[in-house]
């Protein structure tokens, strides 16, 4: 007979049959009596009016009635409170029962009588329990304090049985260490602050030998704890690895990761030459991997920790990419993870393998895998470049298909490879305009409507393809708006002559008829930079873009820090901090890896450190582009600073500049005779707003506004070019955030500044224990600075800087010590100028400007090495003589000259000239032959050298020649580079 | 630290029985489970991980049940599902089947094994073995003698009983290895690894200590050995009951054997194998009328060798009709519920090759839905040989009492996850 038959009585009056039933004097119908009320309590039914006889019933001695009156008791002691009390007598008496499993039973079920007044009767009970020769009893017990600790937490502090808890840490049974373990866990964490698990060496090799007795879960409770522990020195560090590896090999996936866990949170302790590292590295991957055996759930939890390892230690599965492959019958969630982490792991080594895969996964069924499956081939694109060339051609395999979920997945994918390899893969156009009609997601129509814009010269069509969307511009989503809105205006730009109606019409649309403020506010900022300054919007419109690189999918390294932490937890799964998804964990501090033990050494793997390299500085790259939508967005917040009217372009401006637009602007502006009014922007909120417009990382766009508008780094420089144009009116009453971006525009006639390229990142925080220093050189009154920016990212103060440079190609050293006096407090951020010196030891470096560089502070030493421009190196009295001049022209060999072209550059000679000077290259003689200005030009280094220039320029023709020579001709690259970032910026 | 409460639900999301740990959450947040899976399974985001607001729902599937753990911390996620799949095994041991009746059934049982599983969330004694000797169905037998707790929960030794005795002390070991294999369209292997499993059952009195001894390349190098063939293993994973810091020291398995059936450790070897079935497929689909099938499968291992129940599973289109088979050998069978023919060889000897060939109908009208790519899968068992040359060398049985035990080693080879992709 089962107990399903208990489920079935439904009779009336059923409780009142019951409750004689219980009061019955025959054990046997009492029993099933109460397994009829268990029953009911099962299926829902409220039967809490039969408290006190079922309570009647607890004075027993057989066992399985005895547990079953405990449980109805825990389900209903909350709603009875006053009647529970009745119940406390029978607790009281069964702890000292002399059968273990009752004493352990009561105080168990106690525990979880959540009623106020129960707790204090608990106590005694519970005293004894916690001192009871039973290890069975005593282990319930350790649980036990964690439960009456989430009721009463003062009371269990005042009655000491915290410290009844941490001495349970050195019983002798392994199951009572455990669950005291576990037990103590639970409440540190209500406590963050509370040195209530003081770990020391002591306690931890109580932990370590317990370790290796108890259950597999007490071994996942005392690993969770030793995460939590900061080993002093890299060798206790390694010798507690040594001891937790073995846990590696345990059938448990679960006590598998809390190890791995505790492993790569000591790794960071360990010197990256020791021996003992390597050998650790090579123990992680197999049990990654076997992981991917276990249940399905498992393995996802798996592949979510093996997606973080992956990125802060990519060495350990290297090799192990086919493990990720799919398997035609992966649950989705399994087989998107395993995608994730192919790219992730994706280099030229294997790349051919991964992308066979990823084209057989991009003709599957399953719509959202092989979305998938063809964004992965993108990233593929932009992560590992030699393939590149392979991942097009796969993509355009894959639009052949028509299938129209996958064509528009490879339209959004190409436009990131273009903005990635410029100029190299423009010839497969023809190929996605041919799938234009099919589109009918925003983002596929926002990419190729982009990838028009963009091409817009090389499209003979561009004019109708793009007036073709425009007919139902008020249907299209926000993001498709605002790309075409920017497309037309570079196709303007690109073909004035034909496509004025469109703009035209475009604009109107965008500020006038629509309700979208982010929308009016770029047709404002196009309409006004067309009207006022041609050239400018030319510059700022078609500016060059900010690079984009893999990286920006990447975790954010403190992040990734804190979640490797807390390997194995939901936080892991979610890649969020527990304080995102948990109540009441605010104040809790964020975990945080340990520091490296070894001097000087950067916390990464050295291949990333590599690759990392000297130039790229990758995250720098994009981020910074919030920052200057906000300044843009301002410009219209500031009020006028003089009086009189808004700065209005009247139609009948000076536009002798113009070539470019010839009458063009007349029409544009003039049969309107209204003038665009200056969009005050009353009616939303705050800037940041523009920032949300196309959210989700993995695309690009969110750099899109700040890439049309003049990309991050080019911004500032774009607006100040030609500064003759400037219509007077413009530049007097603009302020705040303009002033950042036109007073350049000031600096009429006069010699401007030594170029000094943007700030970039040199040193990023991940690399040094939250110590960031972006930088940049500047050349100001013959004084060479190092100028740099150090945030302070960690969680600590940092003092006692100092700075010391290697030996490099020109003698640089630092004239004075690093000006930082006062600590740099956590999150603070300083700006430091450093003055050079050119009298240091010098050594010939490769490439010849590499400069690299030691820093010091309180925590530890950090290099990095950077490059600066050697037009910093161009002394004052850099003019030679015209004599001179020719006489060293023709003395230097002609091997020795070296021919260079500098392209895309459309300031006219003169301009040129007075750009160039203002970084000590002075012209000495111009001449024109055929309409080509021939500039003459010379430049001193600080050790002396001199180098001479002839820069040939055409007029319409954006491309330069440059020839150069010079007695030491290796210098000539290093002064090919600056010529082009002077002249371009 | 892990679970909240754990809840068993029914296919319709119905809660069968539940059991709260901590109270930190509310019990009735349940009901938001079914809708929210059913939302996320319409979306094709289907994820272990569910969440509303903040509580979050860890869940597996058994059978006709739901199998759910709540939490509102950032619990141990690997540990709730390793937790849930043990309650189903250890449910399964119990009950047998493990499904929605027999919940029912044993109710009183499920409660006392809740209680006795987990406690505030800590997962406690979970080997099912010790559990029978104190919980039992039958609560009649319990009352005096067995309602003490067994010294066993709480020892060091947590999976063995003292006392157990054996007229005829033996102990039986099964070397059991699966290939898993992964077969690209065009023929080239994608992935192969070897996972091995050794079984015991142990049926040995008293407290015995085991040494198995294998021809583990590791172990040969450390004593400095090396005659005949050995194998490396990559990831060995081991029972509770093996010491894990001596394996680490030394490479040797030492253990004290849990009673009856148990897998004592499991391996995988990651070199390349020669797929021991190798399919080479010709299957030509001519839309509106009919499907070409031909297989051929050939027995990649040596002659002395048998595969036996071999099973060549391949994929039809869901709408095709008419079946008709030709084959060199064994038995060819549509079964249309799964989309696939089972070509069934009972006996099919090392270095042989056979033929299959199937003939389907196809509509004339096609269906709009697109399908998807379903390999070709194989099944199979070759007994008496592993792949990987594993071998168990010795087995040491030492007892106080010292009686001579035997040990009977059994090797067999069988088919894991063997899939090869086809061009259709």
């Amino acid at each position: 007979m089962t107990d399903s038959k208990y489920f079935t009585t439904t009779k009336k009056g059923e409780i009142f049959e019951l409750k004689a039933e219980l009061n019955s004097d025959k054990k046997e119908k009492k029993k099933e009596a109460v397994k009829k009320v268990i029953a009911s309590m099962t299926v829902g039914k409220d039967v809490s009016a039969l408290f006190p006889d079922v309570v009647n019933c607890m004075q027993t001695d057989n066992l399985e009635l005895k547990k079953l009156v405990y449980l109805y008791l825990m389900n209903y002691a909350k709603s009875q409170p006053d009647m529970a009390i009745m119940a406390v007598n029978t607790f009281v008496k069964d702890c000292e029962d002399p059968n273990p499993l009752i004493r352990a039973l009561a105080v168990r079920t106690m525990g979880c009588i959540r009623v106020d007044k129960i707790t204090e009767y608990l106590c005694e009970p519970l005293r004894k329990c916690l001192k009871d020769e039973d290890p069975y009893v005593r282990k319930t017990a350790a649980v036990c304090v964690a439960k009456l600790h989430d009721i009463n937490a003062q009371l269990v502090e005042d009655q000491g049985f915290l410290d009844t808890l941490k001495d349970l840490i050195s019983d002798s049974n392994p199951m009572v260490v455990a669950n005291a373990v576990a037990a103590l866990s639970e409440i540190a964490e209500s406590h963050p602050n509370s040195n209530l698990l003081d770990l020391n060496p002591q306690t931890i090799n109580k932990l370590l030998t317990a370790l290796n007795e108890c259950t597999e879960w007490g071994q996942i409770f005392i690993l969770d704890c030793l995460a939590n522990y900061t080993p002093r020195d890299d060798r206790e560090s390694q010798s507690i690895c040594e001891r937790v590896t073995p846990r590696l090999s345990h059938a448990n996936s679960a006590v598998v990761l809390s190890a791995v866990k505790v492993l790569m949170k000591f790794m960071e302790m360990l010197p990256k030459d020791l021996d003992y590292y390597g050998t650790l590295l090579k123990k992680l991957a197999p049990p990654l991997v076997t992981l991917l055996s276990a249940e399905p759930e498992l393995q996802y939890v798996a592949l979510r920790n093996i997606n973080l390892i992956v990125q802060r230690r990519p060495e350990i599965l290297k090799h192990e990419m086919k493990v990720f492959f799919v398997k035609y019958n992966d649950p989705i969630y399994v087989k998107l993870e395993k995608l994730d982490i192919m790219i992730r792991l994706a280099s030229q080594a294997n790349i051919a393998q991964v992308l066979a895969e990823l084209k057989e996964y991009a003709t599957e069924v399953d719509v959202d895998f092989v979305r998938k499956a063809v964004r992965a081939i993108g990233r593929c694109a932009i992560k590992v470049e030699q393939s590149a060339e392979r991942c097009v051609s796969t993509l355009l395999d894959l639009i052949q298909t028509k299938v129209n979920y996958v064509v528009q997945e490879a339209i959004v994918v190409i436009k990131d490879i273009f903005r990635k390899y410029p100029n190299k893969y423009e010839s497969v156009i023809a190929t996605l305009c041919e799938n234009l009609d099919s589109l009918d997601e925003p983002e596929a129509r926002a990419a190729m409507i982009w990838i028009v814009g963009e091409y817009a010269e090389r499209i003979d069509n561009a004019d109708e393809l793009l007036e073709s969307f425009l007919e139902g511009f008020h249907d299209e989503s926000t993001q498709v708006q605002l790309q075409l809105l920017t497309a037309i205006v570079k196709l303007f730009l690109k073909k004035p002559t034909e496509t004025q109606e469109l703009v035209q019409q475009v604009l109107s649309l965008a500020t006038q008829d629509s309700d979208n403020p982010d929308l009016r506010d770029r047709g404002y900022i196009y309409w006004r930079l067309l009207s006022t300054d041609p050239v400018a919007a030319k510059e700022v419109v078609l500016a060059e873009k900010p690079l984009i690189s893999e990286e920006t999918d990447l975790i954010e390294p403190t992040l990734l820090e804190e979640l490797i932490c807390h390997i194995g937890t939901l936080a892991s799964v979610y890649h969020k901090p527990p304080s995102a998804f948990v109540e009441g964990s605010r104040g809790v501090q964020h975990k945080r890896l340990p520091g490296s033990a070894g001097s000087g050494e950067s916390v990464d793997s050295p291949d990333t450190v590599s690759a990392a390299g000297v130039s790229e500085a990758p995250p720098a790259v994009i981020p910074s582009q919030g920052d200057l939508l906000g300044d843009l967005l301002n410009l219209d917040l500031t009020p006028p600073t003089t009086s009189g009217p808004p700065p209005v372009p009247s139609s009948g401006m000076q536009m002798g500049a113009m070539d470019l637009l010839g009458g063009g602007l007349d029409s544009l502006m003039g049969d309107e005779s209204e003038p665009p009014p200056i969009p005050l922007r009353t009616d939303t909120p705050q800037s940041p707003q523009l920032s949300h417009q196309s959210p989700s990382p993995p695309d690009y766009s969110p750099t899109e506004l700040g890439g049309d508008l003049g990309g991050s780094p080019a911004m500032g420089a774009a607006f100040g070019a030609p500064p003759a144009v400037m219509p007077a009116s413009f530049s007097a009453p603009v302020s705040g955030g303009l002033d950042d971006l036109f007073d350049l525009g000031g600096g009429v006639g006069m010699p401007m500044g030594a170029y000094s390229p943007p700030k970039t990142i040199w040193l990023p925080a991940m690399k040094a224990k939250g110590l960031e220093i972006s930088g940049t050189f500047a050349r100001r009154a013959g004084v060479i600075q190092m100028e740099m920016t150090l945030t302070n990212k960690a969680m600590s103060v940092m003092t006692d800087f100092a700075i010391q440079f290697n030996r490099n190609s020109f003698g640089l050293a630092p004239a004075g010590p690093l000006q930082v006096l006062t600590p740099l407090s956590p999150n603070q951020t300083i700006e430091v100028a450093l003055p050079l010196s050119t009298v240091g030891p010098v050594m010939k470096m490769e490439p010849l400007s590499n400069l690299q560089v030691a820093v010091k502070n309180n925590i530890d030493v950090f290099y990095f090495s950077c490059q600066y421009p050697i037009s910093m190196l161009f002394v004052e009295d850099g003019k030679m003589e015209r004599q001179v001049f020719l006489a060293t022209w023709k003395d230097i060999p002609n091997d020795n000259e070296a021919q260079f072209q500098i392209k895309d550059c459309h300031l006219n000679s003169d301009a040129a000239s007075n750009k160039l000077q203002g970084s000590n290259v002075f012209t000495i003689a111009k001449r024109t032959v055929e309409g080509q200005d021939m500039l003459y030009q010379s430049m001193k280094l600080t050790n002396g050298i001199w180098v001479l220039a002839e820069l040939r320029v055409q007029a319409g023709n954006p491309n330069y020649t440059i020839s150069l020579k010079c007695r030491a001709p290796e210098v000539s690259q290093c002064v090919f580079q600056s010529y082009e970032a002077i002249l371009k910026n | 630290m892990s679970a909240s409460a754990i809840f068993v639900l029914d296919l319709k999301g119905k809660v069968l029985i539940c059991r709260n740990y901590k109270g930190d959450v509310d019990m009735a947040e349940i009901d938001h489970f079914m809708p929210l899976l059913m939302q996320h399974e319409e979306e094709g985001l289907l994820c272990p991980v569910l969440s509303h607001g903040s509580v979050h729902f860890m869940w597996i599937k058994h059978s006709n049940l739901y199998l759910v753990a709540t939490t509102n911390k950032n619990a141990n996620a690997s540990l709730v599902y390793s937790f849930l799949y043990k309650l189903v095994e250890v449910f399964t041991e119990y009950f047998k089947e493990l499904e929605e009746e027999s919940i029912q059934d044993n109710f009183v049982v499920v409660y006392e094994l809740l209680d006795e599983l987990m406690d505030f969330g800590f997962p406690q004694t979970t080997d099912s073995k010790i559990l029978q000797e104190y919980i039992t169905q039958e609560g009649t037998k319990l009352e005096v003698a067995k309602s003490k707790v067994p010294t066993t929960v709480t020892n060091a030794v947590s999976w063995r009983s003292e006392g157990i005795k054996y007229k005829k002390n033996e102990v039986f070991i099964d070397v059991i290895e699966s290939i898993n294999v992964l077969v690209n369209a065009n023929g080239s292997v994608m992935s192969s690894d070897i996972v091995g499993s050794i079984k015991l059952k142990t049926m040995l009195s008293g407290m015995p200590e085991l040494r198995l001894g294998l021809n583990d390349r590791v172990l040969f190098a450390l004593t400095g050995r090396d005659k005949g063939k050995t194998v490396v293993m990559e990831d060995v994973k081991f029972h509770q009951c093996v010491r894990l810091s001596r394996f680490e020291s030394d490479r040797t398995i030492s253990f004290i054997p849990p009673d009856g059936e148990s897998e004592l450790m499991s391996y995988r070897i990651n070199t390349h194998v020669k797929p021991l079935i190798w399919i080479e497929s010709v299957i030509e689909k001519f839309s509106h009328s009919r499907v070409e099938i031909m297989v051929k499968a050939k027995g990649q291992f040596k002659k002395q060798s048998v595969a036996n129940n071999v099973e060549v599973r391949v994929p039809v289109p869901s709408d095709a009709d008419s079946p008709k088979f030709k084959t060199s050998t064994g038995n060819a069978k549509y079964v249309p519920e799964k989309n696939l023919v089972v070509w069934t060889i009972k006996s099919f000897p090392g270095g042989k090759e056979f033929l299959m060939r199937a003939h389907f109908g196809l509509p004339s009208v096609e269906k709009d839905e697109l399908e998807g790519k379903p390999p070709i899968t194989v099944k199979f068992e070759i007994p008496y040989f592993t792949v990987s040359g594993i071998q168990v060398r010795y087995m040491k049985i030492i007892e106080k009492s010292g009686y001579q035990a035997l040990p009977w080693v059994r090797y067999i080879t069988q088919s894991g996850d063997y899939q090869l992709r086809t061009n259709v």
